[in-house]
């Protein structure tokens, strides 16, 4: 052990001999600000996904493969990555090309795709957030953040809660996370609101009903 | 302007200059209204907001408590899930230990997420020294960069800035650095924001060492969290072979679940966001997803010296939102620059002369850096009472001495003797009434505090003696 981990810990012991208890923090806050009504809080998220500029669809599941063709087909996409556990049905009418992420894809090459569709572990709808786990829908981290398109599909309504709160207890901080609100954006500049520096500048959220 | 802070002159004088930068003053004005009224908003949307306020304070003094234990449940955590903790006293331990790591690699260039840590320690001078070149990602820090110039807030950098201004830095720098800005730049936010994109994607996907700070740290689970909205922070701390973490020892949170305070507090208190559009959370290493080798840098660098004082402890609670700069009017005015330290406003005013000691001119002023009006404190989403600490340390620096304190000392022990004595009291004052034509209008020798104020009027004759005549 580093002479330094022993002389701090010792300093912050030093430091706080003297300090009174400190109680188990209180948690009188709320679990949730939304009433528990599945169509509310779908409602919400719809809305807060909108307001930080993501497109927001609604679809079913039979629906869903020609939506995601569509989507693909207006932006010109030739080309999307495709998690190794996405659905295959889901894609079966996209004319896209299939990329698959392997170990051995450089950053380069992944660049060079146009569009990527994942699925989430879940939707946060009070704050407008989707989260990704790296689950098999949704693939290694670098997918959803190289492309500039990132088509997202949550299904609805397990995948989906209404505040922060409730979503700790169904995340697994073991798996890297990333929670996405919106598209990348910046405010470095004058505070004025830019999408897209550097993750998707387009990020489409489609809300598929089981 | 680039360099460290050292040798800066002490706040009054360096907010000279400031208050007298008209677009300076603009810049900042326009900035600190716009996002102060935003968060404001965003706040009011949780009607549990005090709870969550007291709640995080709660989280964070139970934190610093027991700090030694959660720091050592952490670096278990961490190393279980494939990680390497190492531990730094000091700044330059901190950046001899990332020197090594960076230069173990082979690799002589690293990616940067926006850290405060890292710039407390002044790292990139540290690997410049050797031989390596350090790219800062963030939108903000690039501009301060290419400019050769210090940050001046905390989470907006280069808000002194105007989109004028960094045109021409962008248009004149980056062909130095690396992709040069595309000729006819323009200085929309859209175009400005392109350019980066391009000039910093080549140095993401080629990039071998990230470096990041982190906004917490999870004793339970060794999980690390940082929030960003551009997206660099995810390259670097995705698309790199290493990682390397620099944190501050008070970034640690005891539980997985206390994260659902500060996911809800911090970011409608920096960017007035429901949500900033990144958050990454990752625990040690991930087979094949990501960097496959992690360090985490535990930095002390003057905390533990901050958590000794029972007062000023409270400052670790800190979670570098800057609320409190965005409402602080001596911020408003003075600009970041002028508090000669990486952390400026109202917590920088005494977070700064708590980490580095008070014997320097600018670390004694900055405790005076401010009018006490309160407004800081009611900001703080972990209720950090920053007018109390600000009055502690203008004790302990008025204790310290030095010229101006020795005279009001003897002032004020003078006052002292002549209130305990009420007839020498009576007597003075029918002097000094008697005397009033020949006395001037500003005292010799106390030109700062009679600069702006005048004395008041001597009364023909004393209360005492007046009460004397009209009441008994």
């Amino acid at each position: 052990m580093s002479a330094s981990r022993e002389r701090i810990l010792a300093r912050v012991r030093a430091a706080v001999a003297d300090a009174p208890e400190a109680p188990e923090p209180t948690r009188d806050y709320l679990t949730t600000h939304t009433p528990d009504d599945p169509a509310a809080i779908l409602d919400l998220l719809h809305e807060n996904l909108a307001d930080y500029r993501a497109i927001v669809h609604r679809t079913t599941a039979d629906e869903l493969p020609l939506l995601l063709m569509r989507l693909l087909a207006e932006r010109g996409s030739a080309t999307v990555l495709v998690p190794p556990g996405l659905p295959p049905e889901w894609l079966s009418a996209a004319d896209a090309t299939r990329i698959h992420d392997r170990s051995v894809s450089t950053a380069q090459e992944l660049d060079a795709v146009d569009s990527v569709v994942t699925g989430c572990a879940l939707a946060i709808a009070e704050t407008g957030t989707i989260v990704l786990d790296a689950g098999p829908g949704q693939g290694r981290r670098r997918i959803t953040l190289i492309p500039d398109h990132h088509i997202c599909v949550v299904r609805v309504p397990d995948q989906i809660v209404a505040s922060v709160p409730q979503a700790m207890p169904r995340l697994d901080p073991t798996r890297p996370l990333t929670w996405i609100s919106g598209p990348s954006a910046t405010s470095d500049i004058e505070l004025d609101r830019v999408e897209g520096v550097h993750g998707p500048r387009t990020l489409e959220v489609v809300l598929l009903r089981d | 302007m680039s360099g460290t802070y050292l040798g800066m002159p002490s706040f009054p004088e360096a907010a000279k200059d400031a208050v007298h930068n008209v677009t300076l003053r603009a810049n900042l004005r326009h900035a600190t209204h716009t996002i102060r009224d935003k968060r404001a908003r965003a706040v009011a949307e949780l009607a549990d907001w005090a709870q969550l306020r007291e709640a995080g304070k709660q989280i964070k003094n139970r934190t610093l408590r027991h700090l030694d234990r959660y720091l050592e449940q952490l670096e278990t955590a961490v190393t279980e899930a494939g990680g390497t903790v190492h531990w730094a006293a000091d700044a330059e331990e901190a950046n001899r230990i990332v020197a090594d790591l960076v230069k173990a690699t082979g690799e002589r260039e690293v990616v940067k997420v926006k850290s405060m840590a890292t710039q407390e320690i002044g790292l990139n001078e540290a690997l410049e020294a050797e031989g390596i070149s350090a790219y800062e990602t963030d939108l903000a820090e690039l501009i301060v960069q290419l400019g050769d110039d210090r940050p001046s807030h905390i989470l907006v950098p280069a808000i002194h800035r105007n989109r004028g201004e960094i045109r021409d830095i962008f248009a004149e720098k980056m062909g130095s650095w690396g992709r040069p800005a595309p000729d006819g730049l323009s200085d929309t936010p859209t175009e400005l924001a392109e350019a980066a994109r391009l000039h910093l994607r080549e140095k993401f996907l080629r990039a071998k060492v990230g470096i990041s700070g982190a906004n917490f740290m999870v004793a339970e689970t060794g999980t690390l969290v940082v929030f960003e909205s551009e997206g660099n922070g995810r390259m670097c701390l995705t698309l790199p072979e290493t990682l390397i973490s620099v944190v501050g020892i008070e970034k640690v949170v005891p539980s997985w679940r206390d994260l659902e305070v500060f996911l809800q507090t911090l970011p409608r208190s920096s960017t007035a966001e429901r949500m900033n559009p990144y958050n990454s959370m990752w625990t040690g290493t991930v087979d094949a997803d990501g960097p496959q080798t992690f360090h985490l840098v535990l930095l002390d660098n003057g905390r533990t010296d901050t958590l000794a004082d029972e007062v000023g402890r409270q400052a670790l609670r800190c979670i570098r939102c800057s609320a409190c700069l965005n409402v602080c009017p001596v911020y408003e005015r003075a600009g970041g620059h002028a508090y000669g330290s990486v952390y400026p406003g109202p917590i920088g005013a005494i977070l700064s002369p708590q980490l580095r000691g008070i014997q320097s001119e600018i670390d004694a002023s900055l405790p005076y850096a401010s009018s006490l009006c309160g407004a800081c404190y009611e900001v703080c989403p972990v209720a950090i009472d920053i007018p109390e600490v600000l009055v502690h340390l203008r004790e302990k620096v008025a204790d310290q001495g030095g010229k101006g304190h020795r005279l009001e000392k003897a002032a004020i022990k003078a006052a002292g003797w002549v209130l305990n004595h009420p007839a020498a009291l009576a007597a003075g004052e029918r002097v000094a009434s008697r005397t009033r034509k020949l006395h001037p209008k500003k005292p010799p020798g106390a030109g700062a505090w009679t600069a702006s104020r005048e004395l008041p009027e001597l009364p023909a004759e004393s209360f005492r003696d007046w009460w004397k005549k009209n009441r008994t």
